[in-house]
């Protein structure tokens, strides 16, 4: 039936249309009435009117101030019934909206966009930083508590505990909803980059579960960042971190074989790379390295970029990624980079160089339970034929490793390195 | 809103002060807190060994004992109230407080408003 298909139509515009406003909704609302269970409150019952109204009389010409200002409507309502919330609040905006009969609808076809202040509450210092991420989330890119609890892997009913005992301690302890000033800004935008990252490296390389990537947390990590881009133009760690994400994603496809089991760098088929995320990514990569020193993200993402360049393994510019690493070491130095370093050091010098660097790290505690430590020393031990001392590092690596696929491909080297041992061949080169 | 300032000294050096800052940085901090307006209440509390803890058990006995002595590095040496609009405002008087120094920490917490 035509009406039946009109309002399919309208249903799937919609929802299109929810995953965008709903965070610019609900920054107006917070902005407006400094408290976040308030404005979900209205945001979701703006959402229900839309979703009753909408198939009905069709998607009105600004859904964005349609929704705002319903939302509002319902805001002076509950206000007017519940004076002690309103005089908890005790805002004058708070008090202006209550004696206000019918708050005018909102006009014009640009809203101000206040996500910016969203995203420095939800990131705020002061909040536990395994929450910044799933409130992030809720709020900015518009997940139910359930897609919350799903993306993290824990029950809804864990995921909505930490969300209502993290917005409580942001009403009780007044956790405010500002942009921090100039001199603020470079303290506190680390960390709204941090946590965005957090949401991309956790949907790249999700830290457990069946499945080694899980894609739409990177892609909302992009969607976050292109909003901060748009946001903050000027600060090239935003241009950094989304060209890392996008140069990084646009190999997602050749990550994982037709089983799902993992494809090393080295074997992946760079003819089905991404290529419109990587010519974004490039461009991004030479606005964050221009005008001023290279931040992280930005010295991660131009690394990201030679990788991109290369045809291969082997035509990559590796004492190019090797002098990038160590600028990354100066500026955020970590085991981990200099893991990284020594797999690159490894292609340019050989094995035995990035062996030698790795087992500099072996009295490192941050590297104790960290299986790509043990995985990188265990290639490199196969690749020089020391297959005894490969499979112990594969064992202690399986120990380790998280997701299904990166057991697997633990295991198969294991099983490769065996079998040489088993065929007295230790001399043999590793396969692949 | 009003936030309580808990002040933990750190390391105590010879004089029974927080090491890392001057009886100077203490008068400074504390003028700074007093002619901004912010300041509600504050005290630094004499020595530890000054100490005396009180308890009544459920037959309404008294029990009065020395101390407690520190189990840990930090000691509650003191505490700032200030009336400020946010987090962020009382997190800044925090970072400036000289207790925060030398191995020190300042515990921001708001007060509990029974008000409404």
């Amino acid at each position: 039936m035509a009406g039946d298909e009109r309002a399919g139509h309208v249903g799937s515009s919609v929802e299109a249309v929810f995953r965008e406003e709903h965070g610019r909704l609900l920054a107006s609302l917070v902005r407006r009435y400094r408290d976040l269970d308030l404005a979900e409150d209205v945001a979701s019952e703006a959402i229900e009117a839309a979703l009753a109204t909408w198939p009905v009389q069709g998607v009105p010409a600004n859904p964005g101030a349609w929704l705002l200002t319903t939302a509002r409507r319902r805001a002076v309502d509950r206000l007017r019934r519940d004076t002690t919330y309103a005089a908890k609040l005790a805002l004058l905006q708070v008090e202006a909206d209550r004696t206000d009969p019918a708050p005018p609808p909102v006009v014009g076809a640009d809203l101000p966009d206040e996500r910016l202040q969203l995203f420095f509450t939800c990131a705020h210092p002061a909040l536990p930083a395994e929450d910044r991420a799933a409130l992030t989330l809720r709020c900015l890119a518009g997940l139910t508590t359930q897609e919350v609890a799903r993306a993290f892997l824990v029950p809804p009913p864990t995921m909505a505990k930490r969300l209502v005992r993290v917005k409580k301690k942001i009403r009780e302890a007044r956790v405010p909803f500002r942009v921090p000033d100039a001199t603020e800004l470079p303290h506190r935008l680390p960390g709204v980059l941090q946590v965005v990252y957090s949401i991309f490296t956790e949907g790249y390389a999700a830290s457990s579960g069946p499945h080694l990537q899980r894609l739409d947390l990177a892609e909302e990590a992009i969607r976050l960042a292109r909003i901060l881009r748009r946001l903050l133009p000027a600060e090239r760690e935003v241009a950094g971190l989304l060209a890392l994400m996008l140069l990084v994603h646009a190999r997602r496809g050749t990550r994982t074989g037709p089983d799902g089991e993992l494809v090393l760098l080295r074997d992946q088929d760079r003819g089905r790379w991404d290529r419109a995320a990587i010519e974004e990514g490039r461009a991004l990569v030479v606005v964050a390295l221009t005008a001023g020193p290279a931040g992280r993200y930005g010295v991660q993402a131009a690394i990201a970029a030679l990788h991109a360049e290369a045809a291969d393994l082997a035509s990559t510019d590796w004492p190019q990624v090797v002098a990038l690493y160590d600028v990354l070491h100066a500026l955020a130095p970590s085991p981990v980079v200099v893991l990284n370093r020594a797999a690159a050091v490894a292609v340019r010098d050989g094995p035995e160089a990035g062996l030698a660097l790795l087992d500099g790290l072996a009295g490192e505690p941050r590297l104790r339970g960290h299986h790509p430590y043990r995985a990188a020393r265990a290639d490199l031990l196969r690749q020089l034929g020391r297959h005894d001392e490969a499979a112990t590092a594969y064992r202690e690596a399986l120990d380790l490793a998280g997701t299904g696929p990166e057991r697997a491909h633990l295991r198969r080297g294991l099983d490769a390195v065996e079998s040489s041992r088993a065929d007295r061949e230790p001399g043999a080169p590793a396969p692949g | 809103m009003k936030y309580v300032l808990l002040i933990n000294a750190g390391a105590i050096d010879e004089d029974g002060g927080a090491a890392g800052c001057t009886v100077e940085d203490w008068v400074e901090f504390d003028q700074e807190v007093r002619d901004s307006g912010v300041f509600v209440s504050g005290e630094s509390l004499a020595d530890l060994v000054t100490a005396t803890t009180v308890r009544v058990g459920e037959d309404g006995e008294r029990t009065v004992t020395d101390g407690p002595f520190a189990e840990t590095r930090e000691v509650l040496g003191g505490f700032y109230v200030v009336d400020v609009p946010d987090l962020d405002v009382a997190l800044d008087w925090a970072a400036r407080c000289p207790g925060a120094r030398g191995g020190g920490s300042v515990v921001v917490r708001p007060a509990a408003d029974f008000s409404n």
